[in-house]
């Protein structure tokens, strides 16, 4: 789960980490309150869960509280990489001598987290690890003892911090990997933190990405959830414990287990690509195929207008293909499919499961015996119905 | 022969008194798979299908001497169940369990590291030696003996290639599910080297996905120490940036862990890449 920077922030404060005072709008008119409240140049940020928000005019300066409030006019409602900026963050504007990045992350494959620093901030890390890679310093964290003081002595030294720096760095960067081990974070992010001209440092941005798998005990940051970043359909799989993501393609796509379910987009792709033709979701029904899910999922997968055509692959394991066959077919007529669909069982039982499918003599509805040929048949379908 | 799992081995199962632990237990029994006991805190002295339930994972071993354990309990105590096999003196522990938090994972790592214990998963389908043990939930009616060897981030796809494999009439030695999170016991390096090390395994199915650099580490492995044949299928080829499809190590973040790098990389490690997850029996003939 993602955090918007002024959840970021205020969860960096409450760990001790300097950030400047901001706080959130959501109209032209509170943007200007709080500009005026201010009383000095402030900066009006888009907030919004995509990076790029700086490129795409959602990070502006005002000198005037009416100028916050043209700015605030002009960002909220603006679309970047296709989110919709519902509030912006007001902060006082900062002097700034030096932008330093700061970052804490999860080294998947030394399985212990990364922090990262680089006296050259201010821009994407993945932009100064391709420029510049050598000036980006690291040093790996133990999961079980946490932060040496030393190992944030060797990060301020190997990236020539000034010195009289080096006590306020040592305590942001333990403040920051206590704050990413305590809230299960997969990322945690000061980009920029900035020294000011009177010499003191402050976290002017911050990016945190939490671990879906750590919110059932992390209540508070779960609560920070913002649903309205999520469409209809991302709402009702997320309750029904459907993995659900929404593509632009116009096969949809119902599948048990995800590795599966990839496979199943990426062979619509492989056929249809050529005819403009490809997934419309990513959808992982989970173990089993009772007809409420299937028919919970089949209706997620119908609220995308853009689907012309169902694709249902399900490998039985521990599910029976002649049980699974029964639950589609019942979904189908509570849902009142209006598009083909494609059904491909295999597995246990999966003859039995076909052949029921088959005798039930629906219209509209096929049974396919390979995923190649099931593939085929649905990029043929949505072909026809485009 | 296989790899980690043979007939002689002899399982606890963590978990054994409920839901997902007693039906897997019954249908490892099923298989054929040595099952030697439970382990389930607070039942101690009952019996679960005629197998002893223990307290301890220690009292376990101590009393049946079993060397492999299943893990299938929730989230909240999978990682505690974990370290308590290893110390133990548990030789493979099979973590089924979803859900675990990464830093959890990382704690756990550190722990059985310091022992001499594999983990395999956590968030896996476990472990399928043909016609000699079943050690989680793979479908075992889908596999077939034969000198194969298919490792795998995945559940049914894995099930997916092994049936089609097994339709091709290519029997396999072992298959082993690594598990889709991001941090594992067992990575795609150390099964492809277990596979190279075993006389009867002749050719290699490697199935990856999208997320982390696994599947890189792999194509060097089998550059630089593979002999025999390796096809490869890597899932994900449609899915977009940024955002993470079911499995919680799947995202690709910036140009990292794309599927065309990991094709283009086993491609040129001499892996046999296939487009379709259907060509595979076709790649190892």
């Amino acid at each position: 789960m993602n955090l918007h920077e002024y959840q970021s922030k205020s969860r960096f404060a409450e760990f001790g980490i300097p950030v400047p005072t901001g706080h959130v709008a959501r109209t032209p008119d509170e943007t200007y309150a709080l500009a005026r409240q201010a009383g000095c140049a402030v900066v009006v940020k888009a907030q919004v869960l995509a990076g790029g928000r700086g490129k795409a005019g959602g990070i502006r300066l005002a000198n005037t509280p009416e100028e916050a409030r043209e700015h605030a006019s002009a960002i909220l409602g603006m679309q970047i990489k296709g989110h919709r900026v519902r509030s912006v963050l007001i902060d006082p504007a900062a002097s700034i001598a030096q932008e330093i990045y700061l970052g804490v992350a999860n080294d998947r494959a030394e399985a212990r987290p990364v922090l990262m620093a680089s006296a050259e901030g201010g821009v994407e890390i993945e932009e100064i690890n391709r420029l510049r890679p050598e000036a980006i310093v690291r040093e790996h964290v133990d999961p079980v003892a946490g932060l040496f003081t030393f190992q944030a002595v060797r990060l301020a030294s190997a990236m020539d911090l000034p010195r009289k720096h080096w006590r306020a760095f040592g305590q942001i960067v333990a403040a920051l990997v206590r704050c990413f081990e305590e809230s299960d974070a997969e990322l945690a992010e000061i980009n920029p933190l900035v020294i000011t001209e009177d010499d003191s440092l402050l976290a002017l941005d911050g990016k945190m990405v939490i671990d879906d798998n750590a919110l059932p005990r992390q209540p508070q940051l779960a609560a920070m959830h913002d649903s309205s970043e999520l469409s209809g359909a991302e709402t009702m799989a997320r309750e029904a414990g459907i993995s659900y993501v929404r593509l632009d393609g116009q096969i949809g796509c119902m599948v048990n287990g995800a590795g599966l379910a990839m496979t199943t987009m990426d062979m619509t792709l492989l056929y249809g690509e050529a005819h403009g033709i490809g997934p419309a979701n990513f959808l992982d029904i989970g173990g089993g195929a009772r007809a409420d899910t299937v028919a919970t999922a089949l209706r997620i997968i119908l609220s995308d207008e853009n689907v012309k055509v169902v694709l249902c692959n399900i490998f039985g394991g521990i599910t029976r293909g002649d049980e699974v066959a029964h639950g589609i077919l019942t979904a189908c007529e509570e849902v009142q499919l209006k598009v083909p669909m494609i059904i491909r069982l295999q597995g246990t039982n999966a003859e039995e499961g076909r052949s029921i499918i088959n005798e039930a003599g629906l219209s509209g509805i096929y049974a396919a015996g390979t995923l190649t040929e099931a593939a085929r048949m649905a990029v043929d379908a949505a072909g026809k119905n485009l | 022969m296989s790899i980690l799992v043979d007939d002689h081995s002899s399982v606890i199962v963590q978990g054994i008194t409920g839901r997902e632990g007693g039906f897997h237990t019954r249908k490892m029994i099923e298989y054929g798979t040595a099952v030697a006991g439970g382990v389930t805190p607070g039942k101690g002295g009952e019996w679960f299908e005629g197998k002893p339930v223990f307290d301890t994972v220690e009292s376990a071993v101590k009393v049946t001497g079993a060397d492999v354990s299943l893990v299938a309990v929730p989230a909240a105590f999978a990682p505690d169940a974990i370290c308590e096999a290893a110390f133990a003196g548990i030789r493979l522990v099979v973590c089924l369990t979803e859900f675990i938090p990464v830093r959890e994972m990382m704690k756990v790592m550190q722990h059985v590291n310091q022992t001499g214990c594999r983990l395999v998963g956590p968030n896996c389908p476990g472990l399928l030696s043909p016609g000699l043990a079943k050690i989680g939930i793979m479908p075992g009616f889908i596999a077939t003996p034969g000198n194969v060897g298919v490792v795998s981030r995945s559940g049914t796809l894995t099930y997916e290639v092994v049936y089609a494999l097994s339709q091709a009439g290519m029997g396999q030695t072992t298959c082993i599910g690594i598990g889709g999170d991001p941090v594992i016991g067992t990575s795609f390096v150390d099964v492809l080297r277990l596979f190279e090390e075993d006389p009867q395994t002749e050719k290699v199915a490697i199935l990856g996905e999208i997320g982390g650099r696994a599947e890189i580490d792999a194509a060097e492995f089998i550059r630089e120490q593979m002999t025999k044949p390796v096809a490869a299928f890597i899932a994900g080829a449609s899915a977009p940036e940024g955002t993470r499809m079911g499995h919680a190590g799947a995202i690709i973040e910036g140009s990292e862990g794309t599927a065309a790098s990991k094709i283009d990389a086993l491609r040129n490690a001499g892996a046999r890449v296939a487009e379709n997850p259907e060509q595979i029996p076709d790649l190892l003939r």
